[in-house]
C-alpha cells in the first residue's frame, strides 16, 4: 500500500461511469429507440410476389382455346455449385459443352452470388426427368414460369393478347400493377382482365446482406398464396372457327356467326389472321411489328371494326321498314325494266326482273324494287317533310343495331355509320335533298356502313321475327354461367313479327333459287341474301347474310370477303358451309370444291388496299417496349439486385416503402 | 513455497469463473454470429465456432501451465518476453502477412497466425510493472516518467507503424497505471481536456472555440487574481490550448488517414454514409437496436448471421449478443466485465509487491480500455477501431494473449502472501 492508495476510488469511478454511459446508450438503442427494429425487418425481408396463372379461355364445347403452358427456367448460383460431372450434366439437359460453359461464365459474370438462368424454357415433360436428378447438382434449381399457349391457334382477334403494363396501366390500377407485369391488351384478354388474371399472392423471404435467400420470413405468417385466373368459356365453336379461318386463308373479310336464340357468338373471324403464338415469347415483339406493318392489318378486328356497306344485304331490312309503315305489302309490285331511275340518275339492276313481288325482290335482289320501295317511304309524308321522314327511318335502322354499338363484350366495338339528316344538309343544303338524292341507302350503299357484326345481328333479328339478344363471346365464368339481364332481355326492334314471314319467304328463295342458289345445303332450309357491296377502292366486296335453319333458327351469319366481287361466288358458299358444318358436323358439297375456296387467293393489291371506313390501328406502347416478354423482365430483375448490392440503403428504403404500405 | 493445495486455494476463483463465463459466452456468439447451415455443430472444426473451441482449450491449457509457474520466473524474464515481442513487432514489419491494411500477422501455417501486437500489451505491461516497482523508482521523477513512457512508448510505435491504430490506442490505458502510482492528476485532466478540444475544434469553428476558452480563462484568472501561480498557469495553458486548437485541423487534415478522418466524422454526426464508410457503424446499431430488451434469441439473429454487419465473429461480435440477447444480454455482458474490472482493481490492492499491484492495475487497464472502445464502437460513441472484445471476440492471439495476462495475474495473486 503505498500513498496513492485512495486513487483506486478514482480509477474505479471513472470505469464506472464509461461503463454506465454504455449501458445508458445500449438502453437507448435498444428500448427507446423503435427504428433499428425496423430497419433490421427491412434488411432481411424481401417481399417476392406470386404470380398466379391466368384463366384459361375455352370454346362452347369446353375445347381449349388458351391455356397456360408451364415451362421451366434451370437457375443457378455459381458460389453454390460443387465440383460435379459436367457431361453428365449436359446430358441431362440436353445440351452440348460449348454452351454448358457459355452459359456458365454468363452466370458466374452476373453475380456469383445470385440466381440467374441457366437454361431457359424447358418444356414440363422434359423437365419432368431432370427434376428427380436436379438434386445431385446443389447451386442449380428451376423455376416454373408460365407462358399463353394457343393449342389450336385460332381466333387470334377475338382472344386477344397480353403484353407488358404501360406507364399508364400502372397510374390507372392505383399501383396494383407493377413495372413488368403482364396485361390483357386486346380482345377478351383485356375485356375480362379483371377475373382472368387472378389474385397475386406475396411471399416474405429472408435474405441477407448479398440478397441471397435464407428461408421464409417470420414463417410466412404474412404470406398470401396465389389465386390463378378464371376459366372463360366463350361461346365460340372451335369448329366452325377453325372452318372458318381455313376458309378465309388468303382472302381479307369477316365472318360473323351467332346463335339467334342466345345472342352467342358461334364464330369470330377476322381474315388475314395470325398464330396467336406468335405474340408470345421471345420473338414476339419482331412478330407484332410485323404484325404490325402488314398491309392488310391482321390486328384490326374485323368483326367489330372494320366498315362494309351492307350491300344488298341491307333488303330485307328496307322491306321490313316499308311493311312496318303500312307502305307496302307482300303484294306490292314494282316493274323492273333493268333500272331505275332516281330523278336523272340511273340506278341499274343487274337483271330484267319485269313484275316484282316483294318475294321476287328479295330473291333476286333487285334494285328497282327496293328504289321504289325507299322513295315511297321517304315520300310517304310528302317531299317536302323527307327530312323528318328519313329522322323516323334512321331510328327504325337503328333499332336493328346499325349506326350503333351493340356492346358486345370487347373493347374497340365500332359503331358503323347510318348518315345524319345533318349530313346531307352539309351536302345540300339544309332540308334541300330528297329520297332521290340518297337513293343508294335504298341497295345498303352510300354512306351507309356496318360491321360484320351488325350484318349478324340483323339476321338474328329476321330470325327471331323482331328481336335480337345482345351478341356476346363468353358465356361462363369458372363454372357459372353469366346471367347478365342484357343477356336474356329480348331487344325488339318495332317490326310486328307477322311482316317477317314474307320477308324471310323471300330469303328462303334467295337461296332454293335465287341468287344464292349455289349455296343450299340439302336438308337444311337456309335464308339469306347475298350483297355485292361497292368497294370505291377495288373489286366489290362479296357479301353473304343467313340464317338456318328456318324454322327454330340455331345459326345467323355474316361472311363478308372483299374484293371478291358477287355476294354469291364466294361469301354464299363459305357461309353455306359453316352452317352446314355446325348444324350437321359435316359439309356435303365435294371436297375439291371447299378446297378450291380455301386455296383461292384472293388478296387484294397491297398498294391499292384500303381499309375501308376504319382506322389502322395504332401500336400499341407496350407492344413498342417489349421486345422479348420473359427475357425482358429477367434482366429488369436483375438490374435492380445489382444496383442493391452496391447501395443498400436503396434497398434499405425500398424495403422501408414496402413495409409501410403493409400496415 | 507452495505445495500444491495451497497453491490452488490460493487461486482467485472468482475471476477464473468470469473468465470461463466469458469465453463460453464468446463461443456461443461466434457460433451464432457466423452460423452456416452446412456445419450446425458447435465443434465443427471447419468453422470459426469450432476453432473458438480449439482456442479456448489452448488457452486454458497455457492458463494451467502458468499456475504451475514459479512467479519468479515470470518477474525474472520480464524483460526476455518484452525483447521477443518487441523483436515480432520488427519482424512482423518485415514478413508479416498483410490482412484489411494492417501487417500485424506472422504466418504459423496451417492457417494459424500469430498477430504479436497482441501479446506485446501483456509484455509491455510486465516490463512496466516490473520498472516500477524497482527500488527508487517514483513516476513523478522525470527520469522515470521517461523510461516508463519510452517502455511503453517503443511497443507502440512498432505498432503504428503496421499502422494498427486500435492496438496502438490500447497502449494509452497505461495511463491509469501510472497515474495509481503517482502520476500527476493533471495528466488525466489535461489529457480530457485535449480531447474535448479535438472534438469542439473539429465540431465547431476554431476561432469560436478559441474566442470560448479565452473568455472563460479571462474570468478564472480575473476570479483568481489574488494567487499569481494560477494566474500563471492558466496564461500558459491558455496559451497551448489555443496553439493546439489551431492545430487540431492541421492534425486532422495531414496526419490522420482519410479513414480514420471519415470515422470520427462519422461518430461526430458530421458525416452520414450508410453506405460506405458509415455502413459498418449503421449495420451494427441495427443489428443491437433490433435486439429490443429479450433480444431474437440464441441463432434466431438475422441481421449477423446474413452478414449484414462486417467482421461479425470478431470486432463485432458484441452485436450479435445486443441482437440475439438484447438489453438483458448487453447488461449481463457488461455487468460480467465491470465485475471482472473491479474485482481485479480490488486484487491489485489486496497485493504486497509493488509488481504485482502495478502488473494488475495494467492488466484491468488493458481490459477496461478493450471493452470501452470496442463496445463504445459497435453503438456509435467511438470511432471505428479495430480491437477485439476480451475473451469473446473470435480469435487465437488475442484470447490467448488475454489469457495470459488474466492467468499471469491470478498466478501473482496467488502468492501474494510471498515476497516476490
Amino acid at each position: 500500500m503505498n500513498s496513492f492508495f485512495e486513487r483506486r476510488y478514482v480509477i474505479a469511478g471513472i470505469f464506472i461511469t464509461i461503463i454506465i454511459t454504455l449501458l445508458a446508450r445500449l438502453f437507448y438503442i435498444q428500448i427507446i429507440d423503435d427504428r433499428y427494429a425496423l430497419y433490421a425487418s427491412n434488411n432481411v425481408r424481401r417481399q417476392v410476389i406470386k404470380y398466379p396463372s391466368r384463366g384459361a379461355i375455352l370454346d362452347r364445347n369446353g375445347k381449349i382455346l388458351v391455356q397456360n403452358q408451364i415451362l421451366y427456367d434451370i437457375t443457378v448460383i455459381p458460389k453454390q455449385v460443387k465440383p460435379f460431372d459436367t457431361i453428365e450434366f449436359c446430358k441431362l439437359l440436353g445440351i452440348d459443352k460449348t454452351t454448358f460453359y457459355k452459359q456458365w461464365t454468363k452466370a458466374v459474370k452476373y453475380s456469383p452470388n445470385l440466381s440467374s438462368i441457366f437454361e431457359k424454357q424447358i418444356p414440363a415433360e422434359t423437365f419432368a426427368s431432370i427434376r428427380e436428378r436436379l438434386s445431385e447438382f446443389p447451386g442449380f434449381d428451376s423455376s416454373p414460369r408460365y407462358l399463353r399457349v394457343y393449342p389450336d391457334s385460332v381466333a387470334a382477334q377475338f382472344l386477344g393478347f397480353i403484353g407488358e403494363v404501360t406507364d399508364r396501366d400502372i397510374k390507372r390500377s392505383n399501383g396494383y400493377y407493377h413495372s413488368g407485369d403482364y396485361i390483357g391488351v386486346t380482345g377478351v384478354e383485356k375485356a375480362y382482365e379483371t377475373v382472368l388474371k387472378g389474385q397475386r399472392g406475396v411471399e416474405n423471404q429472408m435474405v441477407d446482406s448479398r440478397g441471397r435467400r435464407k428461408g421464409s420470413y417470420a414463417n410466412g405468417m404474412f404470406d398470401t398464396a396465389a389465386t390463378p385466373g378464371q376459366r372463360l368459356t366463350s361461346s365460340l365453336d372451335i369448329r366452325i372457327q377453325r372452318l372458318g379461318e381455313k376458309l378465309m386463308k388468303d382472302k381479307v373479310g369477316s365472318i360473323v356467326a351467332i346463335d339467334p336464340s342466345t345472342g352467342e357468338i358461334l364464330c369470330f373471324i377476322s381474315s388475314p389472321t395470325y398464330d396467336p403464338n406468335l405474340l408470345v415469347g421471345r420473338e414476339r415483339g419482331n412478330n407484332a411489328a410485323k404484325l404490325y406493318n402488314n398491309p392488310y392489318s391482321p390486328m384490326l378486328i374485323r368483326p367489330i371494326q372494320a366498315y362494309y356497306p351492307p350491300g344488298s344485304s341491307f333488303k330485307p331490312l328496307s322491306a321490313l321498314i316499308a311493311l312496318q309503315e303500312g307502305i307496302i305489302t307482300p303484294q306490292t309490285t314494282y316493274f323492273c325494266p333493268h333500272y331505275y331511275m332516281a330523278g336523272n340518275h340511273r340506278v341499274n339492276c343487274e337483271h330484267f326482273d319485269g313484275v316484282t313481288d316483294l318475294r321476287k325482290g328479295i330473291a333476286m335482289s333487285c334494285n328497282t324494287y327496293f328504289c321504289n320501295v325507299f322513295d315511297r317511304v321517304m315520300n310517304a309524308k310528302g317531299p317536302k317533310n323527307t327530312r323528318n321522314t328519313f329522322i323516323n327511318w334512321r331510328d327504325d335502322v337503328n333499332k336493328f343495331g346499325f349506326g350503333v354499338k351493340l356492346d358486345v363484350d370487347l373493347p374497340n366495338e365500332r359503331r358503323g355509320n347510318v348518315p345524319t339528316p345533318l349530313h346531307y344538309d352539309k351536302i345540300f343544303g339544309e332540308s334541300h335533298w330528297r329520297s332521290s338524292t340518297i337513293i343508294s341507302l335504298a341497295i345498303g350503299q352510300g354512306e351507309l356502313l356496318s360491321t360484320p357484326l351488325q350484318m349478324a345481328n340483323v339476321e338474328c333479328t329476321i330470325a327471331n321475327h323482331g328481336y335480337y339478344y345482345r351478341p356476346h363471346l363468353i358465356r361462363a365464368i369458372g363454372d357459372k354461367q353469366i346471367s347478365k339481364a342484357e343477356y336474356i332481355q329480348k331487344n325488339y326492334v318495332g317490326i310486328d313479327s307477322g311482316y317477317f314471314e314474307p320477308v324471310i319467304d323471300g330469303m328462303q328463295q334467295v337461296v332454293e333459287s335465287g341468287t344464292a342458289a349455289a349455296a343450299r345445303i340439302p336438308g337444311i332450309v337456309m335464308c339469306g341474301k347475298t350483297g355485292t357491296a361497292q368497294n370505291p377502292h377495288g373489286k366489290n366486296h362479296s357479301i353473304f347474310v343467313a340464317f338456318a335453319p328456318r324454322d327454330h333458327p340455331k345459326i345467323a351469319i355474316a361472311v363478308i370477303v372483299e374484293n371478291a366481287g358477287f355476294g354469291a361466288t364466294y361469301a354464299a358458299p363459305i357461309a353455306s358451309y359453316i352452317v352446314e358444318k355446325y348444324l350437321k358436323d359435316t359439309i356435303s358439297k365435294p371436297r375439291g370444291e371447299v378446297e378450291y375456296i380455301m386455296n383461292k387467293n384472293l388478296l387484294p393489291d397491297t398498294l391499292n388496299y384500303k381499309i375501308h371506313g376504319a382506322r389502322k390501328p395504332l401500336i400499341k406502347d407496350s407492344l413498342k417496349k417489349l421486345k422479348e416478354d420473359s427475357v425482358a423482365r429477367q434482366r429488369q430483375m436483375k438490374s435492380a439486385s445489382r444496383k442493391n448490392k452496391k447501395n443498400t440503403t436503396n434497398r434499405f428504403l425500398a424495403a422501408q416503402t414496402i413495409y409501410k404500405e403493409d400496415e | 513455497m507452495n505445495n500444491q493445495r495451497s497453491f490452488f486455494s490460493n487461486i482467485d476463483w472468482v475471476t477464473v469463473f468470469i473468465y470461463l463465463a466469458l469465453c463460453t459466452i464468446g463461443w456461443f456468439n461466434i457460433h451464432a454470429a457466423v452460423f452456416d447451415e452446412r456445419h450446425p455443430g458447435i465443434l465443427d472444426f471447419e468453422t470459426n465456432y469450432g476453432k473458438q473451441f480449439l482456442f479456448i482449450l489452448i488457452a486454458m491449457a497455457v492458463a494451467i501451465v502458468i499456475l504451475l509457474l514459479e512467479s519468479r520466473f515470470i518477474t525474472a524474464l520480464s524483460p526476455a518476453f518484452y525483447g521477443i515481442t518487441v523483436f515480432l513487432l520488427m519482424l512482423v514489419l518485415v514478413v508479416g502477412r498483410n490482412v484489411g491494411g494492417n501487417q500485424a500477422w506472422i504466418s504459423l501455417g496451417g492457417g494459424f497466425r500469430l498477430q504479436p501486437s497482441e501479446f506485446a500489451k501483456f509484455t509491455t505491461c510486465l516490463l512496466l510493472a516490473r520498472y516500477l516497482s524497482g527500488p527508487n523508482i517514483k513516476i513523478t521523477e522525470f527520469r522515470s516518467f521517461l523510461i516508463g513512457g519510452a517502455i511503453i512508448g517503443f511497443p507502440m510505435l512498432l505498432i503504428m507503424l503496421q499502422p494498427d491504430m486500435g492496438s496502438t490506442l490500447v497502449f494509452m490505458s497505461f495511463i491509469f497505471v501510472l497515474y495509481r502510482e503517482g502520476l500527476s492528476p493533471y495528466f488525466l485532466i489535461i489529457g480530457a481536456l485535449f480531447i474535448a478540444l479535438f472534438v469542439t475544434a473539429i465540431l465547431f469553428n476554431p476561432l469560436h472555440v478559441i474566442g470560448v476558452i479565452v473568455i472563460l480563462s479571462l474570468l478564472v484568472i480575473f476570479l483568481m487574481r489574488k494567487n499569481k501561480r494560477i494566474v500563471y498557469t492558466m496564461v500558459a495553458g491558455l496559451a497551448i490550448c489555443v496553439v493546439f486548437v489551431l492545430s487540431v485541423k492541421f492534425i486532422y487534415n495531414n496526419v490522420l488517414q482519410p479513414h480514420q478522418k471519415v470515422r470520427i466524422d462519422i461518430v461526430l454526426g458530421i458525416k452520414k454514409d450508410l453506405k460506405g464508410k458509415g455502413y459498418n457503424v449503421n449495420q451494427s446499431k441495427i443489428a443491437i437496436g433490433s435486439g429490443k430488451l429479450w433480444g431474437k434469441g440464441y441463432l434466431h439473429g438475422t441481421q449477423t448471421k446474413y452478414s449484414f454487419v462486417p467482421e461479425q465473429s470478431t470486432d463485432f461480435i458484441f452485436c450479435t449478443v445486443g441482437e440475439e440477447w438484447g438489453f438483458a444480454g448487453s447488461v449481463v455482458m457488461l455487468g460480467l466485465y465491470l465485475f471482472l474490472i473491479l474485482r481485479l482493481i480490488m486484487i491489485a490492492e489486496r497485493q504486497r509487491s509493488p509488481f504485482s499491484r502495478i502488473y494488475a492495475y495494467g492488466a484491468a487497464s488493458i481490459i477496461f480500455f478493450h471493452v470501452m472502445i470496442n463496445i463504445g464502437m459497435t453503438i456509435g460513441l467511438v470511432p471505428v477501431i479495430g480491437i477485439p472484445l476480451p475473451f469473446v471476440s473470435y480469435g487465437g492471439s488475442s484470447l490467448l494473449s488475454f489469457t495470459i495476462l488474466l492467468f499471469v495475474l491470478i498466478k501473482l495473486d496467488s502468492n501474494r502472501m510471498g515476497i516476490v
